[in-house]
Formats: C-alpha cells, sequence, structure tokens
C-alpha cells in the first residue's frame, strides 16, 4: 500500500484516503462551443497511457477532500512530487530520476520471452 | 517415552509434558513441541501423503516451511478444518485430529497409483494437449473428472467459526527472521532505541540453530544464546518479538504483511483469543534475515518416503530428539550434509555410507568422518533408490558409469546446496544477481529501503554474518534517526565451513526420458520434464514453468526453482541468468482466506444503510431490496397477499387515495454561496439563473461527452442556497463530480458543497389525498395549489419540527415530499402514515414507486438510460438549455453522432396482448421473420403490470423511435414472439392534471 504526500493536509496518509482522477493538465477549454471535433477528441478522449512518468490528478477522497496533482513512474509506482491543483507541472530535473534502476515487472519478463 | 525412534538425551523437548493426537484415526504420543511431522518420525511413520499427480507415496522431506510433500489435513471440529497444512509447522496439540490426503481408500493402499503406471502418458503438458477434443467435452467431462481425482485437501463445508484480527503497525526498523542473523540485527537496532518489530514464522527464534548444534556465540550454546537474546529484546519498551509469525508479502514502500498464528498450536484456545492475526506494518527500514533453504538432489527415484534433506535431518535430531533412521545413507554435493551424518553417528545411529558427487569433499569434513569411521565415497552417485512405502536401498555408483551396487538403508539424507531465501528482497522489486561462482541469485539491485543479512545475502560464515547483521541493525537504526551509544560485538563460532553445492540433475537423472528424478515433489515435475519442456519449444522460464508446472505447487518451488532453472539452462545450452529467474510473489507461505478477510465478513462485509425510518417499516411489515448499500423498503404485503398481488393494492391505492413513500435515500446535496446559481448553470444543462427562491426545477447532468449522468429536482431555497437532490446510486459520484469541477475547473467561483443525504429524512406522500393527510400536520405554510403551486419549496413546521416541504411528484400525483431532520424522522413518518390510513391510504415500497413513476413515463437515470443516451434520446430536450454559453456536456451534445438521425430514443411499448408483460432487457426488432442473426434495433428498459392501467407497459430504446409510433415491432423470446405497439411514454393521465390538485 503506498503513502501518498497531501499536498493541502501536507502529510504523508494511506493510499486507502486516495483516489485516482486521471490525467492531469488537461484544461477544460474555455470556448467550447467553437471547438472542432479533432479538438474535443484530444482534449475529452485522447490519452497516452505513459509508461513511466505520469502527471495525473489525486483526490484525498477520505481525507481533506481536495483534488491535486501528482508525478508518478508507472513502472516503479512511486511518486515523485505531489502539488496543489492549478500548479504548473515542476521541473523535474531538480527532483530525483525516475527509478535507479529499471524495475522487472512481470510483463517485461513476458516480452522478453522468446 | 513417546515414539521408539526418540533418542534419550537429543532434543529440546520436555518429556514431561505430552499430548496425544490422531493420524488418519490412530493415536499417538507427543512431546510439547513436536511437530506434526516430528511425532510421526519419531514413531517411524515416513509415509504421509500421496502425490498430487502420480499419487506416489511420499514422506517428510524437510523441517520447515519448504515442505513440499507432508501437507495433512487438520481437523478441530466440523467447521475448523484445515487442508494443506505442513506436517513440518504444524505443531501437535492434544486431541489433535490429523488426515492424509490425496488417497483412497487408504494411505497405504491408493487406487489413484495406478497413475504413476501410466506415466508415459502424463508427460509435462498432458492436459493441454489431450482433452482438445470435443471442444463441448472439456466442461462437462473432462474437467469435472480431472478435477475430482486430482486436488489434494478437502476444505470444510461449514462457516468458519474462529476468528481473526487486524492490526496496524508502525515502526522504525522490521527485522524479518530471528535466526543469528536477525536476532544480532535487532540487537543492534533496539541497542539504539529504535522501534524495532522482529517476526520468525517458527515457534522459537534460533533459525538454522535449531539443527546446527556446533554453534556457540560468545561462549554460550548457540540456541540457548538465540532464546536468551529474545527474552531480553522482548522486554525492551521499543521492540515487539513475534514467533510463529510469517512475513508473507513485501509490498510498497516498506509495507510488510505479516501473519501470527496465535492459537494454532493450542489444544483449548481461548475464545477471546484470534486463530491468527495479520499484521500490516510500515517500517521506515527492513532488514531482511531469511536465511537460506536446502536444496535436494536431483536423482532418480529420489521421492520415497525416508528420503529427505539432511538439515531436516539434523533438526529432527538435535531439537526434536528424533532419528529418522537406523541405517541411513547420505547423497550430497556439499558438506553440510557431512554435519548431519556426523551428529547422527554420535547419536549412535548407523550410517551406511556418505556419497558425495565431488571428487573432492571439503578437507575438514572428510578428515572429521574418517576418524568417525564414517565410509565417504567421492565422485560417486546415487542412481537409484529401492523399497515401496519407504525407502530400503540406494544403487551407488562410480561417476561416470560402471556397475551400481545396492547399499541397504531406511533413510536417506541429501544435499545439493544452498539457496538464499530472496523471496522478501524480490517481492520488494529489489532486482536479483547470480553469482556464478557459487550458483546463487543473491540480493543485487534495491528497490526500496532494505538491507539483506546472514544466509539470505550469500553470507556463509558465522562471524562474517554476526558483524554484517550488528552493522546493518545499527545503520538502519541510524538512517531511521537513531544513534548507538556504543559498539556491540559478539564471537561467533561453529564447527566447519562449509564448501561445495550443485544445481541441476545429478548423475543417473537423464539424459533418457523415463526416469523419475523428481525436482517439484509437489506437483510431480522430474528433471525429464524441464528437458521436455525445452525440446518443445519453450525456452523462456516463464513458459517452461506454466508448460511443466514446476514451482507452481502451494510451495512456489523453495525447493525446485533453482534445479528447474538449471537442467533448462544445460538443455538450452546457455547460461543460468539468460534463462531468467521467475519473480517471486506473495504469499512467501499459504495465507489463510480467515486471515485475509478478517472481520469483512457476515454483517461487517459491506456497510449497510438504513434509512431513519427502517424500524417502522419493517413494523409496518415491509419487505426490503438492497439498492447499493441501502435497504429500502420494496412493498408492504398485508395477510395472504403475494408480492404482485401487494404491489398492485399500493399502485392504486396511491392513485385513489394517497400513499406513503420513504425517500430518504436520495442523494441530498446543499449547493451554497453567491455563485451557486452560475455553478449550477454550468453543471446542470438547465438555466438556474430565472429559478425564484421558493420554486424547483427538475435538472439534468450531463458528463462532458454529452450523455445523462444523473438527473433530480433541485429547489432554490434563497438566491444563494441551493437544496440539490440526486438519484439514490447517484449521491457519491455526483458529489464527486462536482466536487471535481469546482476545485479544478471553476476555482473562481465562491460555492461551497455539502452532503447532506443523512441528515434529512425524506418522507413522500402522493396521491388525491395527499394534502388532506399532511394539512394539520403543517405549521407556518399555506398548502393551497395557489400558494403552493406544483414544484415549489417552503420552510415551516411539521409535526411541530422544522421542514423542508417540496410540493413535487414522482407519481403524477399531487404530491409532498417532506423533509425533515434526519432524527426526526421516525416520528413525523408514524404521524403522518397515521394520518394516511386514516384516511384509506397506505405505505408503498420502491416496487410500486417504480410503476407508478413508469405509468407517467418518469425515467430513471441508470435503468432506462445507459450512459450513452442524450436528454434529446430520452425526450428531456426541453431541459436543455439552448441560449446557453456553456455548461459541462455542451460540446460534446453536438458531436456528429450525437445529432445524427435514428438514434435509439425512449419510446413506450404496449403488447397487443395485454396480459403479457415484457422482460426488462429483452431485444426488439423490426421483423421476427428475418434470417439469423437478427438485426436488434433495441431493448426493452422498464416493463411492469400497471393494476392503474389494466394492461401492461414497457419503456424501451429503439432506433429512430419517436418516428416509429403507431409501428408494430417484435421481441422475440425463448419460447414466443412477442408483438408490441410503440408508443409515447406517458402511459397514464396523458393530460397531466392530476398533478396540480
Amino acid at each position: 500500500m503506498l503513502l501518498i504526500y497531501c499536498p493541502y493536509c501536507e502529510e504523508e496518509r494511506s493510499e486507502l484516503e486516495f483516489r485516482q482522477a486521471g490525467d492531469a493538465h488537461i484544461a477544460r477549454p474555455t470556448n467550447m462551443t467553437e471547438m472542432t471535433d479533432e479538438d474535443f477528441e484530444a482534449f475529452f478522449f485522447l490519452r497516452d497511457n505513459v509508461k513511466g512518468l505520469t502527471f495525473e490528478r489525486w483526490r484525498h477522497l477520505n481525507g481533506c477532500g481536495r483534488f491535486f496533482n501528482a508525478a508518478r513512474d508507472t513502472v516503479s509506482d512511486k511518486f515523485l512530487t505531489t502539488y496543489k491543483a492549478g500548479l504548473p507541472r515542476p521541473d523535474l530535473s531538480t527532483l530525483r530520476p525516475a527509478t535507479e534502476a529499471t524495475v522487472e515487472t512481470y510483463e517485461a519478463t513476458e516480452s522478453n520471452a522468446k | 517415552m513417546s515414539g521408539a525412534n526418540r533418542i534419550p538425551g537429543a532434543g529440546r523437548l520436555t518429556p514431561a509434558k505430552t499430548a496425544r493426537f490422531f493420524f488418519d484415526g490412530k493415536s499417538f504420543a507427543a512431546l510439547e513441541g513436536d511437530t506434526v511431522a516430528s511425532v510421526l518420525l519419531a514413531n517411524g511413520v515416513h509415509l504421509v501423503g500421496r502425490s498430487f499427480k502420480y499419487h506416489r507415496p511420499r514422506g517428510i522431506v524437510s523441517a520447515g516451511a519448504e515442505e513440499p510433500n507432508a501437507l495433512i489435513g487438520v481437523e478441530r471440529d466440523a467447521a475448523r478444518k484445515q487442508p494443506n497444512v505442513r506436517a513440518t509447522v504444524q505443531d501437535v496439540f492434544d486431541g489433535m485430529k490429523v488426515i492424509s490426503q490425496n488417497r483412497w481408500p487408504s494411505l497405504a493402499f491408493d487406487v489413484g497409483a495406478v497413475n504413476n503406471l501410466l506415466a508415459p502418458f502424463f508427460a509435462a503438458g498432458f492436459y493441454y494437449k489431450t482433452f482438445m477434443w470435443p471442444k463441448q467435452a472439456w466442461k462437462h467431462v473432462y474437467e469435472p473428472q480431472i478435477r475430482a481425482a486430482a486436488g489434494l485437501g478437502v476444505s470444510p463445508t461449514e462457516d468458519d467459526t474462529d476468528h481473526y484480527s487486524s492490526r496496524y503497525a508502525h515502526c522504525d526498523v522490521l527485522v524479518i527472521g530471528a535466526g543469528v542473523a536477525g536476532l544480532s540485527a535487532a540487537l543492534a537496532a533496539a541497542k539504539t532505541g529504535a522501534r524495532v518489530i522482529i517476526c520468525d514464522e517458527q515457534p522459537e527464534v534460533g533459525g538454522a540453530l535449531h539443527y546446527d548444534k556446533s554453534v556457540t556465540i560468545d561462549g554460550q550454546d548457540g540456541y540457548a544464546w538465540a532464546q536468551a537474546t529474545a527474552a531480553n529484546l522482548a522486554k525492551m519498551d521499543n521492540v515487539t518479538v513475534l514467533p510463529r509469525t510469517t512475513a508473507f508479502g513485501y509490498y510498497a514502500q516498506n509495507f510488510v504483511g505479516l501473519n501470527e498464528r496465535v492459537t494454532e498450536h493450542l489444544a483449548k484456545p481461548d475464545k477471546k483469543l484470534p486463530r491468527e492475526r495479520l499484521w500490516q506494518v510500515r517500517a521506515k527500514r527492513v532488514i531482511i534475515a531469511t536465511g537460506a533453504i536446502e536444496r535436494h538432489m536431483v536423482f532418480a527415484n529420489n521421492d520415497r518416503p525416508g528420503i529427505m534433506l539432511a538439515s531436516a535431518a539434523r533438526t529432527f535430531l538435535n531439537h526434536f530428539g528424533v532419528a529418522v533412521g537406523k541405517k541411513v545413507g547420505v547423497y550430497t554435493a556439499n558438506d553440510s550434509a557431512y554435519e548431519a551424518a556426523f551428529d547422527l553417528k554420535r547419536a549412535g545411529i548407523t550410517i551406511a555410507a556418505i556419497v558425495d558427487s565431488r571428487e573432492q569433499p571439503g578437507e575438514a569434513v572428510l578428515a572429521e568422518a574418517r576418524s568417525l569411521g564414517i565410509d565417504v565415497l567421492a565422485g560417486h552417485a546415487v542412481v537409484d533408490t529401492g523399497g515401496k512405502l519407504r525407502v530400503s536401498s540406494m544403487s551407488v555408483a562410480r561417476n561416470g558409469g560402471g556397475g551400481a551396487r545396492k547399499i541397504a538403508i531406511d533413510a536417506l539424507l541429501m544435499s545439493a546446496g544452498w539457496t538464499p531465501s530472496v523471496h522478501m528482497f524480490s517481492q520488494s522489486r529489489g532486482k536479483v544477481a547470480y553469482d556464478a561462482e557459487t550458483q546463487r541469485f543473491l540480493p543485487g539491485t534495491y528497490a526500496q529501503d532494505c538491507l539483506s543479512v546472514g544466509a539470505c545475502n550469500g553470507t556463509n560464515d558465522l562471524q562474517a554474518t554476526i558483524e554484517e547483521s550488528l552493522a546493518a541493525g545499527e545503520l538502519m537504526s541510524n538512517a531511521s534517526g537513531f544513534t548507538a551509544s556504543q559498539k556491540l560485538a559478539l564471537q561467533g563460532a561453529n564447527a566447519f565451513a562449509w564448501t561445495g553445492g550443485m544445481a541441476g540433475a545429478a548423475e543417473g537423472a537423464g539424459p533418457d526420458t523415463t526416469v523419475k528424478a523428481f525436482i517439484d515433489f509437489q506437483n510431480d515435475v522430474c528433471a525429464k520434464d524441464i528437458r521436455l519442456a525445452v525440446r518443445e519449444g519453450m525456452h523462456s522460464i516463464e513458459h517452461i514453468k506454466r508448460f511443466t508446472t514446476n514451482g507452481m505447487a502451494t510451495d512456489q518451488g523453495k525447493l525446485s526453482n533453482i534445479h528447474g532453472l538449471a537442467i533448462a539452462a544445460e538443455t538450452l545450452g546457455r547460461e543460468i541468468p539468460k534463462v531468467g529467474l521467475t519473480t517471486f510473489r506473495a504469499p512467501y507461505t499459504p495465507v489463510t482466506f480467515g486471515t485475509l478477510i478478517n472481520h469483512s465478513r457476515g454483517e461487517l462485509f459491506d456497510p449497510t444503510r438504513k434509512t431513519p425510518m427502517h424500524a417502522l417499516e419493517e413494523a409496518q411489515g415491509a419487505v426490503f431490496e438492497d439498492v447499493g448499500q441501502w435497504k429500502r423498503a420494496w412493498y408492504y404485503p398485508r395477510a395472504g397477499e403475494d408480492m404482485h398481488q401487494a404491489v398492485n393494492r399500493e399502485c392504486k391505492t396511491v392513485r385513489d387515495v394517497a400513499g406513503i413513500f420513504d425517500a430518504s435515500t436520495l442523494g441530498k446535496i446543499e449547493v451554497v454561496g453567491p455563485d451557486a446559481a452560475e455553478f449550477l448553470n454550468l453543471i446542470y444543462t438547465n438555466s438556474w439563473d430565472t429559478l425564484k427562491p421558493g420554486r424547483c426545477r427538475y435538472g439534468i447532468m450531463l458528463r462532458e461527452d454529452g450523455f445523462v449522468y444523473d438527473d433530480g429536482v433541485v429547489g432554490r431555497m434563497a438566491e444563494d442556497r441551493f437544496h440539490v437532490t440526486t438519484t439514490t446510486g447517484g449521491a457519491a459520484r455526483v458529489m464527486n463530480h462536482m466536487e471535481d469541477y469546482l476545485q479544478t475547473e471553476f476555482p473562481h467561483l465562491n460555492v461551497w458543497l455539502t452532503s447532506a443525504t443523512e441528515q434529512w429524512a425524506v418522507i413522500a406522500v402522493q396521491g388525491p389525498k395527499a394534502r388532506e393527510i399532511i394539512e394539520p400536520l403543517v405549521e407556518g405554510i399555506d398548502l393551497s395549489n395557489e400558494a403552493f403551486p406544483h414544484m415549489s419549496v417552503r420552510e415551516g413546521k411539521v409535526c411541530g419540527v422544522p421542514t423542508r416541504l417540496f410540493r413535487m411528484s414522482f407519481t403524477g400525483e399531487t404530491g409532498f415530499e417532506v423533509n425533515v431532520p434526519a432524527d426526526f424522522g421516525p416520528a413525523v413518518w408514524a404521524a403522518i402514515s397515521e394520518r394516511t390510513e386514516a384516511l384509506g391510504g397506505c405505505a408503498y415500497g420502491t416496487e410500486a414507486m417504480h410503476i407508478l413513476r413508469a405509468e407517467k413515463g418518469y425515467i430513471i437515470v441508470g435503468q432506462d438510460t445507459d450512459g450513452t443516451v442524450t436528454p434529446d434520446d430520452a425526450s428531456l430536450g426541453w431541459a436543455v438549455g439552448k441560449k446557453k454559453a456553456d455548461f459541462v456536456g455542451i460540446r460534446g451534445l453536438r458531436r456528429p453522432d450525437l445529432v445524427a438521425d435514428g438514434r435509439k430514443q425512449l419510446v413506450g411499448l404496449l403488447t397487443k396482448d395485454p396480459a403479457v408483460v415484457l422482460e426488462e432487457g429483452a431485444q426488439i426488432v423490426a421483423n421476427p421473420n428475418q434470417p439469423l442473426p437478427m438485426t436488434m434495433i433495441g431493448h426493452v428498459t422498464s416493463a411492469y403490470w400497471s393494476e392503474n392501467c389494466g394492461r401492461s407497459i414497457a419503456l424501451a430504446l429503439v432506433a429512430g423511435g419517436k418516428a416509429k409510433i403507431g409501428q408494430t415491432l417484435y421481441v422475440p423470446m425463448p419460447d414466443k414472439t412477442i408483438a408490441v405497439e410503440v408508443s409515447d411514454m406517458v402511459f397514464f393521465d396523458k393530460e397531466g392534471g392530476r398533478i396540480n390538485g
């Protein structure tokens, strides 16, 4: 079970108190009605499903109730940082690398199986 | 003496304390502290089970958690039966009943053993290849037959009467394993003042000291030092010592699951004590001191009862005082087995010979063997064994062939070397590294804040282990912010340093394809099976594992993994690390479901939500249905009524007189603030600026993709205050949806959201006499149609308590919804109920509510919509504000497919035969005579018998439905095809006058 640092409560709390809420930094356009179908598709439907570093939203549902953003490595599951909603993406060069060494996953092992 | 094979003076058990237990009905005397395995061996019983696939006789292989063979059933009573318990870790208690498994009719004579004779047909992958045809037969013939024949223990049929507990714990340093390494590390950590938890799976601490009698620490006997150290640690306030506690899973961020067996070893456990306790430990640092597991030798017929690990024989002798045989052979590839022979020899047991596959055994052990007069056959192999239900001979030949000679024995000890237990390290997602010189996988790259010490770290030497562990204990405490006032030092000594070891098949275990040289005892996997898997094209260890099932039994290949890997590597002509090691998974050893489920069963499995009026409704005879976590009154049968009759009466009564309904489960959200109306404008399709305080409006909420998400009536209590209602099931997600937009998309709006679902009890009073029912109970509100029209809300008092009184209707009748603070709900319900019944009305449940709303064509989001329905599809286009610049879903609604012709639209259906009630979910076609597969153009979403209409009614989603009104469509059912006419959605009071009564 992960420990997640809530930037509003300013403490680490158990994963049980949180819910993931999809990708971060996708702002709802202010000109919704003028968007082309392609733009709307990109805004609402298309996501990258990143392997590695990803920015995502979390909600401290069973805590302060606030939505916030997190930078997380989807391979190691490690949170690099969390920050308040509305703040820009943090400069990751100031954070430690995602993983010192690649963590072996079941999937990775499988894909090596020739 | 309890058992003929107890050696007087040997072992650490106290002969004064005895217990009796039963194995397959036969009574045995045991000593306190005995395991089932040690008592059976004390009585000369080696045969304890039958193997999984070939039903070969099997005996006790180990003395610990790695045991693959000796799986037994343990019974306390009818409800408390535990299958697949390892006899080597189960303590004996007085009166315990143990049964052997996987045999019929008896252990000594097992019909299933015919599988052994048929073995040529049961090659690896046999099931995959054989039971392919005919296709249907797998499900109906092969699988049930195979399942009946296979399987090990039998699970109990009664509910578990034991209880289990759960505990969360935090510490600075968690030490897994309490052998020399773990105890040294814990000691060093504890002295710094750090909070320490140390756990060990065995009843006593000591680990390898159980068998290695030669160890002394600071001049004291090793085992005695371990017990004294643990006792001293337990006295410290900052230390928790947990014996009988297995660390079974290592999860993210040093979160480790421990399973403490609290009463498994007690004859009459205190009922207050849990059977097992689940510890969920969050440790700042973890020290892994899990030791190493001895591997068996892989040779022909190495599975006969009486053939066991050398260290196991040492444990049985030195700890339990039991000699595993009278004339014992040893087959080894490393020095450690010699010490077993020495210990047995000194206890007066005959050692037939030590067969060593190496040409040059370690010099020290060789010299000791000579001085004890033990025959050592270096450069030799055991190429076969004899004996039926117990080993009786070993055939020994010089390496590379030559005439084998048979040596009579009654037990054979084996050791191919030691496999470091990297399970916990690997579970922590650390990456193991292969050490070619010692043929071992050792901790390589760490992924979490932990450190491995001792044998699991590849450290063999005793003093090196002690120093490494003391240093680790101090280092990990320092990292948690604690420092030692003085350096600890311990001096360890033992008899021999061990050399040697091998992985893979020994001489005589191939390459031919008929020899049964077992690598995985529990799943009956032989060396030949691995070779077959490689020949058949499996080149990854992951594939080989699945094809042969090597390591997939409940012991997870603790003995077999390295052997399987080595044989695969040899067959492939590749190096071991190139073939790869399968990933270790939790749990380390099996954990009972009871421990994992813990308190979450029965009534505590899921919360049950009851409305404030639940008890009164129960007293009124309500039958309840589950709606999510809620219990809702479904219908109120009277004497002699079935559900159908009760529901018909309730529906009729509401329209003829009036009814009272508990609507408390509706989601309620208080939306407050200067920007409340603007916020609702963005969340709902409707316009809220124009809604005056004291008025209500039906609102529709979309997702951004334009599909209906929820609906409900919203009342404006004041300029800056709205009382929002949601569907029962949607309450939580609508609140989340609103919070999400408020916090992240519209943070500039000054609005506060509060969930008020459980703050209000809601009593709906519906029907022509609704006003007459509540009138005498209400104070301060003019209930006249003119002063208080449909879709209004007023604040006042009912029965003397504050109320938000809504004039609204989900039945099409004149209706009120009385909201009172939840605590007043029962009193107000009782008062209104009394009035209702006095005037000839009745209470009605959710079933009648569903029918009454369907008669009026009111939809239920989630029943008549499914996440692909737009407001227009549901004939609710009027609720979408045409002039609004923005709301959630405004762009989605304009997507080409959402405005295209031919969308599925909600319509009414009238069966040609009015008595026929359609089935909800049934498919609709235009032409019932078309060839299969038919083109389905929609489905029934709601269907009921309507007593008020005197016929069946239904709602359905039909492609281009509104244009099909008046047409005949068909609902094909398995036994008949039902003709229906498409209609509008309102079946009762089409003019809608009753609502304004």
